[in-house]
């Protein structure tokens, strides 16, 4: 025992005795909130989670985390159209983070390097799926994570569904759409090729499945009827762009006009001059703006010197000739025919107006609901038949190939309930985090790094992929972009910036804990957190 | 006195110059830069306030600290003394004791030690110059035993610029007497505390007691290391009062510093005529030895207090310290104010005062030598004018040191 | 962070921390074993810009100096609300004098290291902007010119906040407190009045002075890393807000540091032997309003168009004085 002076000298450390978190009347807590990217994405991806991984050079942890969500990486990051992007936070600093660019990377990289995915231990059930477009397989997929077996019918000689059959190859190449699909098989689902199912509830019997889920997409093409003297070729969509697919002759020589306004025009478009058509020219009905095409996928087509119509319909066929009438746009949704007519020269017609499901196969089935040429679903993706699920095109839906990856693995984790008789309660959805919770002067400057695109002569005369890659580099960079909203990235700002010391850093990858015997409420923790993981709560007194 | 501070193995000193103390501390300077004093860091300050408070961090620190002032030095300072009393820093200081203004004098008086006499310092007054060295040497031993601040009062002038033969001790007798500097609490990363804490109402009643008990307990300490002093050095130089011709002196007067020396040559004229007239010197005043005065007065018929410092207001300061010694006793206590700004204490003054003392001639406090014709027409002037004026200036045209011609 | 193209760090060095810098690139305070030199349980008002200035400097001393580290510390809200007794908020060596004299004490407390031949502790002398710029003046002139071997660390909240809010030599024009109160024909604090210590600093020659804010703590630490390399007189002036003295949210400390260098009014820079050597640049600037609108002592000079051009032309002489637009216009 020190001989120090009474009260003069004091011990280090005394101040501890002395609890200041009383002082309070708010107090920090720490929150998981929801990004936006994660609240716009149809399949449900954790993407704050795998960007965090990616930032870290940890690519395998960070496909392993979208593989949790979305099987199909390196398809998604060539054809999704991305909301998650349109929701970035970022895109109010700077430019929204390239999510997509950055997941077809991982995508890229898992074939690169092998990357596999395990399935789980076997339950002993059995599950039927009609259909090997995005919908089903990702039900597959899904369902053998879980150590279900799974059976896939498909009608087609190829899986895929839309994405092979409707996409054309210049966005999305082959080979590595087959490895995807591949990797799926590899977990042990069986698809049988070109086996169409006729009598769904026949087939679950004979094949001893537990449950059905049904995927066969909209593959009947909408057709409209044009006053025709047979002349012009009148094909439609869907069968242009399986020819092309399976490399067949298309019909699409000379001047061809493609009728509709999205983006299976669009594709139809791209893909005849790739073909060598003379020139290529869309008629639609809506004007620029409201057209139901992508934006992006516009500007490319217009890039490789397809042209645009609006505000025309095909009103006949006379020979060579297509007699047009101008549409004039109206307050309403639709725009009102003119009276005023144009003719137009072409060689073939194409009609891309959209596609119906063939709802027949399912009519006869009791209890199945079919409501505006869809089959409707309740919440957990069962139709009206007990045990027969369904999703994708089929059900009413966004109609993207991500909205079906993500009602394939909805479906997948109701199946597992249901087979297991439990039921599944969601748990409280977090805040969305919006940039008024966050303090963005933190986050260092930086551009959007942008897709190497091919140039426009190269892009037009095959079908070698448009948009290109990001490197291993700036793959690194794009997800370091990310502000990493509502969830902490351990920035050491709170345990840096707390004047009372009331912050225990935890360690790498554990966080921080807020003490709160010392925590005095001022709320500077909340206020400096970059990303908004933070929140001041009421203390209770 | 330098050498003797030298031979104390100070490590850090410190000082702002100020008449009379000045040359203490040049010579200490001169000796660090020669090399003579080594282990010592002599630092040039801008103020006196700056002077205590580097003593402050340095003996804080650890190292034995030395520093000097007076006068007008020891009142900027004042903060800081009270500062390092509390903090229980065994500094020695030195204070050639001055007159304090204004008016602005450089001469001798005790003045300035007495204004800070209650700041919880030691206050050890020299009489000779061969006290005013010893009394250093034990100061830093007394110091460094009570972690308490030791004020060695000098004399301004007279004991600080006298040229005189000394017998100045060697330094093996020095390091045998006071060994290396072990502080209380020191201020060292290995082992950090936090010295100068705030301390409330709860506690400071006892902060204060503690630090008055223990200047208490320096009345045993102060003798104690006197008597070791003497061990060693074969002199008697400190302790807390001394006698001359006490025993059965029927008058005793009692004093601090130098001005004995005048006062026990009166006593030996007087004595020589029979009368008996003794002296008491008070060596230590603070702590103030209130036995021991009682002891050394009890026997006498009158004591007369003789004093070169003012209590503005009331009167004598060291008369009524020492009063509150003299109590119970009936014998009447004389306060005589001597010798202020440096006057010259005569013998023949001192043997007119000790006349009128022994036939209790003597007013409650009398100003010796006060010249009386001066002060009465400043207190007519003053009556007659509602705004009367500098009141120095006054009186030095009354006394001719001006001339009112030239100035009017 | 060296090829900003290729590699991108996210928040880069504007958070205390970035999993992804390399351990080197991050600071003192991100990491598990600071010192806390500067503890939980001290008394300050919640938000204390002085507090976690303190914590900064001092961890940041205690890691440049190995933990060999001494403190003299004035009078003022720092000291009294680190060691009312029998709480000490301190884990190192600390001394309390008094309220002019911590530079002295310093100087004391080097020396007497010297002489013990302790080459590797070092002194620092703390103290509010009145014990530093009014009181302490004297002292400080005085180490400045001995060239004593001490860091002064001047924690500038611009007034006397400890005894309620009353006016330093700090306080900037137009400001609100005790002593100049928003009433009169010139409400708020005078603008031909105040003094820059880092100036009066470098007109003393000495090794080493530089000027901080809590919001940029990369800054901070490297400087007290730099002077802390350098032997002699040193000073640092640190930009801490007061929430209770200035009127804000307690929450708003960083933000408004912030606002004061981004605007211009507080200018950060670094000088060596009386000549300035580098300034860092504002990264987004601002009009001087973003600044006074989040604090009560300037409500009146918002709504007095001639107080706020002086506090403009104030920001706007600093940064054609110190440099503080980088050609590139940004920064990072």
């Amino acid at each position: 025992m020190k001989n120090r002076p009474y009260a003069i000298t004091l011990d280090v450390g005394s101040s501890l005795l002395n609890k200041t978190g009383s002082w309070r009347t708010m107090k920090p807590v720490y929150l998981d909130r929801l990004p936006p990217c994660n609240n716009a994405c149809p399949a449900g991806e954790n993407i704050q989670q795998w960007l965090y991984h990616a930032e870290e050079n940890g690519y395998e942890q960070a496909w392993r985390e979208i593989m949790k969500h979305n099987p199909f990486p390196a398809i998604m990051g060539r054809v999704c159209y991305h909301p998650c992007e349109q929701a970035c936070n970022r895109g109010d600093l700077d430019q929204a983070v390239g999510i997509n660019s950055v997941e077809r990377f991982l995508g890229d990289q898992a074939i690169k390097f092998n990357w596999k995915i395990e399935p789980g231990k076997p339950t002993g059930e059995k599950v039927m799926i009609v259909g090997a477009g995005p919908a089903g397989l990702s039900c597959a997929y899904h369902l053998r994570r879980q150590g279900h077996e799974v059976t896939v019918f498909e009608a087609a000689p190829k899986a895929g569904g839309m994405i092979r059959y409707g996409i054309p190859k210049y966005r999305m190449p082959r080979e590595k759409l087959n490895v995807e699909i591949r990797r799926v098989q590899e977990m042990g689902v069986n698809i049988k090729f070109n086996s169409p199912v006729d009598d769904t509830l026949a087939t679950k019997k004979q094949g001893g499945f537990d449950a059905v889920f049904l995927a066969v997409g909209a593959q009947v093409s909408k057709v409209v009827d044009i006053e025709s003297d047979g002349v012009t070729p009148v094909l439609s969509a869907l069968d242009v762009l399986r020819n092309s697919e399976n490399d067949e002759p298309t019909g699409l020589n000379g001047r061809v006009v493609v009728y509709g306004g999205g983006n299976t025009a669009i594709d139809v478009a791209r893909t005849s001059i790739r073909l060598g058509a003379l020139d290529v020219h869309i008629i639609t009905v809506e004007s620029g703006e409201k057209m139901p095409a992508h934006e992006m996928e516009v500007r490319e087509a217009l890039e490789e010197g397809v042209q645009l119509m609006n505000l025309r319909s095909i009103h006949r066929s006379e020979g060579k000739t297509l007699v047009l009438e101008k549409m004039v746009n109206t307050e309403g949704e639709w725009p009102q025919a003119s009276g005023q007519y144009e003719n137009f020269t072409a060689d073939v017609l194409v009609q891309a107006l959209g596609q119906n499901v063939n709802t027949d196969l399912f009519a006869e089935i009791d209890g199945m609901i079919i409501n505006e040429g869809t089959v409707q679903v309740d919440a957990s993706m069962m139709t009206g038949k007990d045990g027969i699920f369904a999703g994708g095109d089929m059900v009413p839906s966004l109609r993207t190939v991500t909205a079906a990856i993500g009602h394939g693995k909805k479906a997948a984790l109701h199946i597992d309930t249901w087979l297991n008789q439990i039921t599944h309660e969601p748990g409280p959805k977090h805040e969305i985090v919006n940039p008024s919770m966050m303090n963005t002067w933190y986050y260092t400057d930086a551009p959007r790094t942008v897709r190497p695109t091919l140039d426009i002569v190269r892009r037009i005369s095959g079908f070698a992929e448009v948009v290109g890659n990001l490197d291993e580099s700036n793959a690194a960079y794009e997800a370091r972009r990310c502000l990493s909203c509502g969830n902490c990235f351990e920035c050491d700002n709170c345990y840096g910036v707390c004047p009372d010391n009331a912050i225990t850093k935890l360690g790498q990858g554990l966080r921080f804990e807020f003490k709160y015997d010392y925590c005095k409420g001022c709320g500077m923790c909340a206020m400096e957190c970059p990303c908004g993981a933070i929140q001041m709560q009421s203390e209770s007194i | 006195m330098a050498e003797a501070v030298g031979l104390c193995r100070p490590e850090v000193i410190c000082a702002y110059p100020i008449t009379p103390q000045t040359h203490i501390v040049e010579d200490l300077g001169v000796l660090v830069k020669g090399g003579q004093l080594t282990d010592c860091e002599f630092i040039n300050v801008e103020s006196e306030f700056a002077a205590l408070s580097v003593a402050i961090g340095s003996s804080a620190a650890g190292a034995r600290t030395y520093t000097a002032t007076a006068s007008q030095g020891l009142l900027f300072m004042a903060e800081a003394v009270y500062n390092a009393s509390g903090l229980g820093l065994p500094i020695v200081m030195t204070v050639g004791n001055r007159a304090i203004g204004s008016p602005i004098n450089i001469w001798n008086d005790q003045s300035d030690s007495m204004s800070m006499r209650d700041a919880g310092w030691i206050q050890l007054f020299a009489e000779t110059n061969q006290q005013a060295i010893d009394v250093h040497i034990q100061a830093f031993k007394i110091a460094e035993a009570l972690s308490m601040p030791v004020m060695v009062c000098v004399d301004g002038f007279i004991l600080t610029h006298a040229y005189e033969q000394m017998d100045v001790p060697d330094q093996e007798q020095v390091d045998h007497f006071l060994p290396p500097f072990e502080p209380r609490q020191v201020l060292d990363p290995a082992d950090p505390i936090s010295i100068g804490a705030m301390v409330g109402p709860e506690a400071f009643t006892e902060v204060r007691y503690i630090a008055h008990h223990k200047q208490m307990q320096a009345l045993k300490v102060i003798p104690q290391i006197a008597e070791q002093f003497k061990g060693i050095f074969g002199r008697d130089s400190g302790g807390l009062i001394s006698t001359y011709r006490a025993d059965d002196a029927d008058t005793l007067i009692v004093t601090l510093g130098s001005v004995i020396g005048t006062i026990s040559d009166v006593i030996d004229e007087m004595r020589d005529k029979g009368q008996k007239i003794g002296a008491v010197t008070i060596r230590s005043f603070r702590p103030f030895p209130l036995d021991e005065i009682y002891e050394a007065l009890k026997n006498t018929r009158r004591v007369v207090v003789f004093e070169k410092c003012l209590a503005v207001g009331l009167g004598g300061i060291v008369a009524s310290n020492v009063r509150m010694a003299h109590r119970g006793l009936t014998s009447p206590v004389y306060a005589v104010i001597g010798g202020l700004g440096g006057r010259p204490i005569t013998r023949a003054s001192l043997r007119e005062l000790f006349e009128k003392a022994m036939i209790d001639d003597l007013e409650e406090t009398t100003f010796l030598d006060l010249k009386q014709d001066v002060v009465d027409h400043e207190m007519d002037r003053e009556e007659k004018f509602t705004r009367p004026g500098a009141i120095a200036e006054n009186v030095l045209r009354q006394i001719g040191v001006v001339d009112v011609a030239k100035t009017t | 962070m060296t090829d900003q193209q290729v590699k991108f760090y996210q928040t880069g060095t504007l958070t205390a921390g970035n999993r992804l810098l390399d351990s080197e690139l991050r600071t003192v305070q991100a990491t598990i074993d600071r010192s806390n030199s500067l503890d939980s349980g001290h008394r300050a008002c919640q938000g204390c810009g002085e507090a976690l200035g303190a914590r900064y400097a001092i961890d940041a001393a205690m890691r440049a100096t190995n933990n060999q580290l001494i403190a003299a510390n004035a009078t003022g809200c720092l000291e009294v609300f680190t060691t009312p007794y029998p709480e000490s908020a301190w884990r190192i060596p600390w001394i309390h004098s008094l309220f002019g004299n911590a530079s002295a004490v310093a100087t004391g407390i080097a020396a007497a290291l010297k002489v013990k031949g302790e080459n590797n502790v070092r002194v620092i002398a703390q103290g509010g902007d009145g014990g530093t710029t009014d009181i302490g003046f004297g002292c400080l002139s005085g180490m400045f010119e001995r060239n004593d071997d001490v860091l002064y660390i001047c924690y500038d909240n611009q007034g006397y906040m400890n005894t309620g809010v009353q006016r330093s030599s700090a306080t900037p024009g137009g400001a609100r407190t005790a002593t100049t109160m928003p009433i009169g024909p010139e409400p708020g604090a005078d603008f031909d009045k105040g003094k820059s210590v880092p100036l009066i600093a470098m007109a003393h020659n000495i090794p080493y002075v530089a000027t901080a804010s809590v919001d940029r703590l990369h800054d901070l630490e490297a400087k007290v890393q730099k002077a802390m390399s350098i032997r002699g007189a040193r000073y640092l002036q640190i930009f801490v807000p007061c929430p209770l003295g200035w009127g804000f949210n307690p929450a708003s400390t960083i933000q408004i540091a912030r606002m004061a260098v981004e605007s211009g009014l507080f200018p950060v820079f670094e000088a060596e032997h009386g000549e300035i050597t580098a300034s860092t640049k504002i990264r987004r600037k601002v009009q001087v309003e973003e600044y006074l609108k989040l604090q009560r002592r300037f409500a009146h000079v918002l709504k007095n168009p001639d107080q706020l051009q002086k506090v403009q032309n104030i920001a706007d002489s600093n940064i054609r004085k110190f440099g503080l637009m980088s050609s590139a216009g940004g920064e990072e």
